[in-house]
């Protein structure tokens, strides 16, 4: 009997990815700490615009935590626009799914990795087209704005 | 971490029902099974049963047989003041007075009655929790009917100053209920001495069955019945009793009323140490609720791990077998941090990694230690996963 089904707990209890990448090529933040999740996200890319290591840091619930490495484990070997099509959704369908109440604000991925693209793009002069009207400034402070489900 | 000792330390959640509690029920399931209200024999037994539980559990708060009311739990208690006082005293006034802090059977029910016409003030509390009186006096209008303020909170611990409560509301003439299901069986209770008019309690606090509770009432303060129907707990709560539940009910008073000062050492000494080990050994854990132990529940510690979040440590823990609750908005269905914490002045970021701890009878040092040491290593493993 638990909260989470077995694919949760399994990134919750054995997480994938987690930490720093000293000379990450994007560096994404979202989320609040008053809101009880926030997400960093660091990616590595290659000269062929594949993701070739992400890492990631969460302080929030257990599906916070989940989705955050099951995200990581999505994006390593993808191209860039292909990671920029991750969704939340996306996560939460690969863990099996998350309780209904769950679903409204411990998904941070998403958006926490298209900061960290964005990061990316604005040091390496890369334009993206997902990116077109994505808003910088966004780190989702309010809970209502993290609603992408 | 695949540990396979269990440790419940959620007492404040619910009590496991003692075998001596359980053991007198048991005969009132099967060949005891009369109807209190039947006049044969077995109907006047199961009668006398009722009865004996009601000076049981009368006698714990010093309270005359007469004056308890048994009903389906605290919750139902809670209610049933609210919504009969407001409903008996309308004409008098449509104003209520309650606190910041108190168990959402109170506060929801006080929403209730604002959608219905009526005001509520929700008294603010000192970041200990304690509600002042200057702030209750202050409070009172003309149209005041009723105040209700807890005795004990269930996530800080805190024993509010009653007796100085009540003074001031009968003072204005005004009736004065309590919500005592965190008190009851842990802070000594005396209704007279208290002079409180309505007191909530519940039976699963203290080693007895779920589904059980009741209300004092005291001598000479009428209101009307919630649940209409038959004639049973003299008119005032319809619906056949719930036997078992009330002789077990009756059971749990009297061995709480036996062991009150063995209890309240038990649980405050291992609390204590339970408290000072965690802010000893673990490293950015700020400790919520009253400093001084003796104007809190004896079994309570409500603890702040800076950095990570109350679900994730519940999580951890409950894989290593061990049960507590957190503040945390994200282990609520609502998605709301707790009131009780937002109260005391606690900011948003640190609600999230609060944690309670109650322990109980059943609880040994070796269980807090095993807490303890299991904490340590959830603390450090989430803090290498938190980016904060």
């Amino acid at each position: 009997m638990g909260l989470y089904n077995d694919t949760v707990m399994d990134h919750f209890m054995h997480p994938r990815n987690i930490g720093e990448i000293p000379d990450a090529d994007g560096t994404g933040i979202y989320g609040s700490p008053a809101c009880g999740d926030m997400m960093q996200v660091q990616i590595k890319v290659d000269e062929n615009d594949v993701i070739t290591d992400c890492k990631f840091k969460t302080f929030g619930c257990g599906s916070a935590i989940a989705s955050s490495s099951m995200a990581t484990t999505m994006v390593i070997g993808q191209k860039v626009e292909d990671a920029l099509k991750i969704t939340n959704k996306s996560i939460v369908d690969r863990l099996g799914g998350l309780p209904n109440v769950k679903l409204h604000c411990s998904v941070l991925a998403e958006d926490a990795l298209k900061h960290a693209i964005y990061d990316y793009a604005q040091k390496h002069g890369k334009h993206y087209a997902e990116l077109d009207g994505f808003d910088p400034n966004d780190h989702g402070t309010a809970p209502d704005e993290v609603t992408h489900l | 971490m695949s540990e396979t000792r269990r440790v419940y330390m959620d007492y404040s959640a619910t009590t496991p029902v003692k075998k001596e509690v359980l053991d007198q029920m048991i005969p009132y399931f099967t060949e005891n099974f009369g109807n209190p209200s039947s006049l044969y024999t077995i109907g006047l037994e199961a009668k006398a049963a009722v009865e004996k539980a009601r000076a049981q559990v009368a006698h714990l708060i010093g309270a005359m047989p007469s004056e308890v009311y048994f009903d389906g739990g605290g919750s139902e208690s809670d209610n049933w003041v609210l919504e009969s006082v407001a409903d008996q005293l309308k004409n008098k006034g449509k104003h209520i007075i309650t606190t910041q802090i108190e168990h959402h059977a109170i506060l929801h029910t006080g929403e209730y009655l604002e959608k219905h016409g009526f005001e509520v003030t929700y008294l603010p509390v000192d970041h200990e929790g304690f509600v002042s009186p200057a702030d209750l006096e202050k409070a009172i209008r003309p149209d005041t009917i009723l105040v209700s303020i807890m005795f004990v909170n269930n996530e800080i611990g805190t024993v509010e100053p009653i007796k100085e409560l009540a003074a001031v509301a009968h003072k204005h003439g005004i009736l004065f209920h309590t919500d005592a299901v965190q008190a009851l069986g842990n802070v000594p209770i005396d209704v007279k001495d208290l002079d409180v008019d309505f007191m909530s309690f519940s039976s699963h606090k203290i080693y007895g069955p779920k589904g059980e509770g009741g209300l004092f009432m005291k001598h000479g303060v009428k209101i009307t019945s919630f649940i209409h129907g038959g004639a049973q707990e003299n008119g005032k709560r319809a619906g056949t009793e719930n036997l078992a539940g009330i002789v077990g009910f009756g059971a749990a008073a009297e061995l709480a009323e036996k062991n009150l000062e063995q209890h309240r050492k038990h649980c405050s000494e291992l609390r204590d140490y339970l408290m000072d080990r965690i802010l000893k050994e673990i490293p950015d854990c700020v400790a919520n609720g009253p400093t001084d132990h003796s104007k809190r529940h004896p079994g309570n510690a409500n603890i702040t791990f800076k950095r990570i979040e109350g679900e994730s440590i519940l999580l951890l823990l409950d894989s290593m077998g061990i049960a507590v609750s957190t503040g945390s908005a994200c282990s609520s269905k609502s998605l709301d941090p707790s009131h009780v914490l937002t109260a005391i002045g606690v900011d948003p970021e640190t609600i999230h990694g609060s944690i309670r701890f109650t322990v109980g009878d059943f609880t040994t040092k070796e269980d807090v230690d095993y807490v303890v040491d299991c904490m340590k290593k959830v603390a450090e493993r989430l803090r290498e996963i938190t980016m904060l």
